[in-house]
């Protein structure tokens, strides 16, 4: 008897667009997590140069002689490169995806901030990114004309103090953290909702709390340092 | 000769009289083993051969949808075809009490047989009795249906299902999902049918208006149908079809019914030969919100479960009726369903709460806006009710009607009274059909609303879902396997006199409909019959009235073909041409209710002649004249809008199992 | 009330389209936005203009089938059906522009109508319990507690309109099928089914042509049954557990 239900076309749980969703949930809660295990090694700046160093070289010695020097960090960097490949591959192609979705536009329409906010604060959070690992990890270069030299860019603690002494340097992080923000505050509760957590609308108003709730403690604590430092906290 | 042996009807040639319906293919016997007989001598077809049969049906609602489901399951070829863009659309989808099922889960003495005698004598006896009963034993095989589909019924806190009492019955046996009982049960049958479109069972034609239908050598084989979103006017041919199509109390335009709901396709039929019975029985529902202007639409309804706590009023004089009802003192106020009918008060019966209202705004002490010439509403006041159970009480019993009332007229029902006025609701009249539910043409089955169904002259609440299901799921399938076991019948060619005929005629009606570019809109057309229909074939009839109405519709039929607009090309979509090809059916079918309402000369459930009334004017059922089914069958008239004199065929009623009362509300 | 109305005009699915002006005069406070465009039409038709195309059924708010951008916002400013929608949510003089859905996945057929077959086809891929006629047990045979036929309920009160994919910036159908989905996998009888179910919907809804869900909201807050949100989660729930158990 035709009652049978298999549908007409195999189909795989991993080629839809959930799964691409279930992805960029995934990678952005591991770029959460670092950037939390960042922040509380910046506000170590606050302890002073030595409890900053101390940190810094730990990061690069944590695990001897079972992994070799920076090997923790070499890991952290393999994971994070591949996140934001996974991430930015499927932010794209979801957003690619949406824009032949809907060809003729609304001549009325009320603009969806929201996933502008977090496409194009993704990107700026890229350009942040390149700009940021350039300045602090690959050039290590001081913006700061009256602290330059080996002596400053070797020393981790002295080139973050010497960098956000120019308040221009210290604006361009504050602006990117305030998109970090923004982009958190969505993104924490988003990952939560794309995990499934959020099945009751008491579990739904919970995780909008905890993506705001990150977002909050994020961009104060990584705005903590530089601002310290501009004000003549630290130095 | 004295008046009563005359029939006015045939006095005035307006039909003659035929045959009666000898046979209604019911097996004999014991009420209670009928249907069981008739599944058993029904014929079997064999699973392989289900294959090579096809059949066709025109509408998806509870009665089309759960057919088609059912029989693409048992493997039938089925085409299903609706006029909405999914089948989820049709019209059932806004039923909102709920449905009855003799399930008797309440323990409170419910049963089959009360299920039964509850519908016949609802019905005013004017129903067949087998089929009644048939009705209620598979009644509780629906309910397990439907769960098992995961239709979302209200729920007690052990899990199990909950029932409530409803429409003045004395057990509770209506299963419900809050407001939305129709929508629920629709969704369940559409997920059914979808499943078998899935499986490739079923081919669904959405979009797709059925015009005629295709009758060769005596048997229903097709249908010719209207893409419409192409145009395209198609042939469908089949084994056997199977109308679906729902009520027709769209003919007074203004109803609760949406706004597609028509009778094209039982129209079409009764033109090729099906009988039309009892037209002129219809429900008009005591609570609907009034008409505010010209300009309305539709009528909405709401639930009747109002008139447990409000209270029923018009002011005592007519110079009252502008002010404000607060302003109006209690003793200047009428309270006239619990002055006229002192032990049921508002609670009594759909039929008389309508008519009671009609009566006391004719009287000019209607309220609200002028329409027309009179104010047609009435107050429904939830002071007393609010003063004795508190706000918050009445807000949890009944808050969702209050806010729909308040969306719809912009008032506070809490602050002001309600306005209610009367509806056309549902209609009991239909195609005539035997046990097996085929109509007189053989190979043409007609299910749910569209038939005349079981519900005798007045239907009662939560029973039409009840009726459409078991149709759909039950009755239908095991009947029409009697009918296709004798297939497959011969294929029809293309070019078979008969195809021929029904797809140029259709052609030809719309090249027509186009073609005439008059001045008046159809929609004007439809108002202005809606407007005769419930001036003189609504709440009360008159011979007086209805040979009025008759000439009137005639009068605007003739104009109809001469002088109606559709702008538009027929090769699109065209809502316009699609609405006039509704309403030209609608005018034919106008005169045949007007001819039926004239010719049944007592009052009888939904249908109250104002010349057979007692003497305090509460209807007067005329047993000795009118125990029968009036199936009428169309007669002259090839051309559009031509209607010769109908011939009138009696079904008599034959009451077995139940004992003849009359009805008492006082 | 007069009012000045941009009204989308396309003659057909493969004709472009223009917004077209028409002032309309003396509408009642008290008419449903259909019956506007009724007094509209009416006008046009005596004018000897083609009436303007667009879908509605019941009027009651339950069938789904009306459905208008109101000025950028689906089935307009209140929280129910275009056809529920009373010209008293709108003020003297005021322009009100009047689109389709728009995505892809609900081609224009003419004006303001379009195609919502992608629905029928979402549901066809799983959106049922497998359950032939006649076969089912007593219906007490298996309890629901009472919080999960709630919110099977609730879920099942989508009607079907449209609005969300035509308010989500992504044109998602993630509200309709997440509705769908929660409904059944809340109930027993809709076990068997759910992981096998939630692959081959959302497979459908994707080779549909819908864009992805990035969590904006704005649907449930155009749905006029107010369809909430975690819907969407229990859907992706699903999928996620179906995508671990190898669906
Ligand atoms: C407001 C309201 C509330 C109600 N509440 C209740 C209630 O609580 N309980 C109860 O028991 N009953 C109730 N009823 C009555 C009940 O809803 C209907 O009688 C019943 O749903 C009719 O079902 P059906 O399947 O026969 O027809 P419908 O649901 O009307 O379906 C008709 C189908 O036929 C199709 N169709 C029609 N003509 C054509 C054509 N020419 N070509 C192609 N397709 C066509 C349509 O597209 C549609 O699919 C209510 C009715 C109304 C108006
Ligand atoms: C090119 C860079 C980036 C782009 C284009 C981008 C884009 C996006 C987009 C479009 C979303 C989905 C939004 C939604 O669901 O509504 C998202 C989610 C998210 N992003 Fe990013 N992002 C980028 C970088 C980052 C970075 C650097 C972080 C962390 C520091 C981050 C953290 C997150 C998180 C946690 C989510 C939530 C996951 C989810 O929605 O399920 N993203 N991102
Ligand atoms: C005020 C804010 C920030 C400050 C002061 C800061 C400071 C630093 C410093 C000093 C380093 C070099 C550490 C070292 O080499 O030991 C570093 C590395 C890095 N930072 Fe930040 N950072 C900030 C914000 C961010 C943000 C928001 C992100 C991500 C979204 C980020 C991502 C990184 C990464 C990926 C590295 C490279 C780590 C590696 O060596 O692999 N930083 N940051
Ligand atoms: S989820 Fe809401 S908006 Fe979407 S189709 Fe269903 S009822 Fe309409
Ligand atoms: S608006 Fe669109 S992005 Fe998702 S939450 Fe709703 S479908
Ligand atoms: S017309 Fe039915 S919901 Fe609007």
């Amino acid at each position: 008897m035709a009652t049978t239900t298999a549908p007409s076309r195999p189909a795989s749980a991993r080629r839809t667009t959930i799964a691409l969703k279930i992805l960029m949930a995934g990678t952005g809660l591991v770029f959460v997590g670092y950037v939390l295990l960042h922040m509380y090694g910046n506000l170590k700046v606050l302890l002073g140069e030595e409890a900053f160093n101390t940190y810094a070289e730990h990061l690069r010695t944590f695990g001897e002689p079972i992994l070799p020097y920076e090997g923790l960090l070499w890991i952290v960097r393999v994971v994070l490169v591949l996140s934001l490949v996974g991430h930015v591959y499927a932010a794209f192609s979801l957003w690619s995806r949406a824009g032949t979705a809907r060809r003729t536009k609304y001549a009325a329409a009320k603009t969806a901030m929201r996933t502008a906010w977090m496409r194009w604060g993704g990107v700026f959070l890229i350009l942040f990114l390149a700009w940021h690992l350039l300045h602090f990890t690959i050039l290590k270069v001081s913006p700061n004309p009256d602290a330059t030299g080996p002596d400053v860019e070797n020393n981790p603690y002295e080139l973050v103090v010497a960098s956000f002494q120019v308040p221009w340097m210290t604006l361009i992080y504050l602006l990117a953290m305030g998109a970090l923000a923004l982009h958190l505050a969505h993104g924490v509760f988003s990952a939560q909702q794309t995990l499934g957590l959020t099945n009751t609308p008491a579990a739904y108003r919970r995780a909008k709390v905890v993506g705001h709730a990150t977002a909050a403690v994020i961009a104060v604590g990584f705005s903590i340092p530089p601002l310290a430092i501009l004000f003549g906290l630290i130095k | 000769m004295t008046e009563t042996t005359v029939n006015a009807g045939i006095a005035h040639g307006l039909f003659t009289e035929g045959d009666k319906i000898a046979d209604t293919r019911a097996p004999a016997g014991p009420i209670a083993e009928t249907w069981t007989r008739r599944k058993f001598e029904a014929a079997l077809v064999n699973p392989a051969n289900r294959r090579k049969l096809s059949v066709i049906i025109v509408g998806t609602g509870l009665a089309g949808g759960a057919a088609a489901a059912t029989l693409g399951e048992a493997g039938y070829n089925v085409k299903a075809f609706c006029f909405q863009d999914s089948p989820r659309r049709a019209h059932s989808i806004a039923a909102q009490g709920g449905i009855n099922a003799a399930k008797n889960y309440k323990e409170d003495g419910d049963s089959v047989y009360r299920l039964f005698y509850d519908t016949v004598k609802g019905g005013d006896y004017r129903a067949r009795e087998t089929n009644v009963y048939r009705l209620a034993e598979v009644s509780a095989n629906i309910i397990d249906q439907c769960v098992a589909q995961g239709v979302p019924f209200a729920r007690e806190y052990g899990g199990l299902l909950d029932n409530r009492s409803f429409g003045g019955v004395q057990v509770s046996r209506t299963f419900y999902a809050r407001g939305q009982t129709g929508q629920q049960l629709l969704i369940g049958a559409y997920q059914a049918l979808e499943r078998q479109v899935a499986a490739g069972t079923v081919e669904q034609f959405t979009r797709h208006e059925m015009l005629e239908v295709i009758v060769s050598e005596g048997r229903a084989r097709g249908i010719i149908a209207r893409d419409l979103v192409t145009g395209e006017i198609e042939t469908h041919l089949a084994d056997a079809v199977v109308l679906a199509s729902g009520g027709y109390g769209n003919v007074f335009f203004l109803s609760t019914n949406a706004m597609g709901s028509n009778v094209t396709a039982s129209w079409r039929a009764h033109r090729k030969g099906a009988y039309m019975a009892n037209p002129c029985y219809t429900q008009i529902h005591p609570t609907c919100i009034p008409v505010s202007g010209d300009h309305q639409s539709k009528l909405t309804l709401m639930s009747e479960s109002l008139r447990n706590d409000g209270r029923i009023w018009v002011p005592k004089r007519r110079e009252d009726c502008d002010k404000d009802p607060r302003q109006i003192p209690e003793e200047d106020r009428d309270y006239y369903l619990e002055r006229i009918y002192p032990s049921f008060g508002n609670l009594v019966p759909r039929d008389i709460a309508s008519r009671q209202a009609k009566n006391v705004c004719d009287e000019g002490r209607g309220v609200g806006p002028m329409v027309g010439d009179f104010r047609r509403g009435v107050y429904l006041d939830f002071t007393d009710a609010i003063a004795r159970l508190g706000k918050a009480a009445v807000e949890a019993k009944y808050g969702n009607l209050f806010d729909m009332y308040a969306r719809i007229t912009g008032e506070n029902p809490y602050e002001v009274p309600m306005r209610i006025y009367p509806a056309v609701h549902y209609v009991m009249g239909g195609l005539w059909v035997d046990y097996d539910l085929q109509s007189t043409i053989p190979g043409l089955f007609v299910t749910g609303e569209a038939n005349f169904s079981d519900h005798g002259a007045n239907r009662l609440g939560a029973s039409a879902l009840m009726q459409g299901l078991a149709d759909g799921y039950f009755v239908l399938p095991n009947t029409i396997r009697d009918y296709l076991a004798r297939g497959p019948f011969e294929p029809l060619s293309a070019d078979a006199p008969a195809v021929v005929e029904a797809r140029s005629s259709v052609e030809e009606r719309t090249r027509r409909l186009l073609a005439i570019q008059g001045e008046r809109s159809v929609d004007s057309f439809h108002k202005e019959l809606g407007h005769i229909m419930w001036e003189y074939c609504g709440m009360e009839r008159s011979e007086e009235g209805l040979l009025k109405a008759i000439d009137l519709i005639r009068g605007l039929r003739e104009e109809f073909w001469r002088n109606v607009r559709v702008l538009g090309a027929g090769d699109t979509l065209n809502q316009s041409l699609e609405k006039a090809g509704r309403v030209a059916d609608f005018l034919e079918l106008g005169e045949l209710m007007c001819i039926d309402a004239l010719h049944r000369r007592e009052s009888c459930g939904g249908h109250f002649r104002a010349e057979s009334q007692t003497e305090d004017g509460e209807a007067l059922r005329h047993d000795d004249e009118f125990l029968y089914v009036a199936a009428w069958e169309f007669a002259g008239g090839t051309g559009d809008g031509e209607m010769g004199a109908p011939v009138l065929h009696k079904e008599d009623l034959v009451y077995e199992a139940i004992e003849l009362k009359q009805r008492s509300y006082k | 009330m007069n009012l000045t109305l941009k009204i989308w005009r396309q003659a057909g699915p493969r004709h472009t389209g223009d917004l077209v002006v028409y002032k309309v005069k003396d509408i009642s406070p008290d008419m449903s936005f259909l019956e506007m465009l009724d007094v509209l039409n009416e006008q046009l038709n005596a004018k000897g203009e083609e009436p303007i195309a667009f879908d509605s059924d019941c009027r009651e708010g339950i069938c789904g089938m009306c459905g208008l951008m109101i000025s950028g916002e689906a089935h307009g400013p209140e929280k129910t059906t275009t056809c529920q929608l009373h010209m008293r949510s709108f003020s003297d003089g005021e322009v009100i522009t009047i689109e389709p859905w728009r995505a892809n996945a609900f081609p224009v057929i003419k004006d303001l109508v379009v195609d919502r077959g992608a629905f029928d086809r979402i549901i066809q891929a799983g959106g049922y319990i497998s359950v032939n006629t006649g076969s089912a047990p007593d219906a007490h045979a298996t309890p629901v507690p009472k919080p999960d036929a709630d919110r099977a309920f609730q879920a099942a009160e989508c009607i079907g309109c449209g609005a969300c994919v035509a308010a989500c910036p992504n044109a998602s159908a993630m509200l309709f099928m997440g509705a769908k989905v929660t409904h059944l996998a809340e109930l027993p009888q809709g076990q068997p089914e759910r992981m096998a179910r939630v692959v081959s919907m959302v497979d459908q809804h994707d080779h549909e042509g819908f864009g992805g869900c990035t969590n904006v909201g704005a649907c449930s807050q155009a749905c006029p049954k107010g369809i909430p949100q975690d819907v969407i989660s229990t859907l992706n729930k699903d999928l996620r557990t179906a995508m671990r158990t190898g669906h």
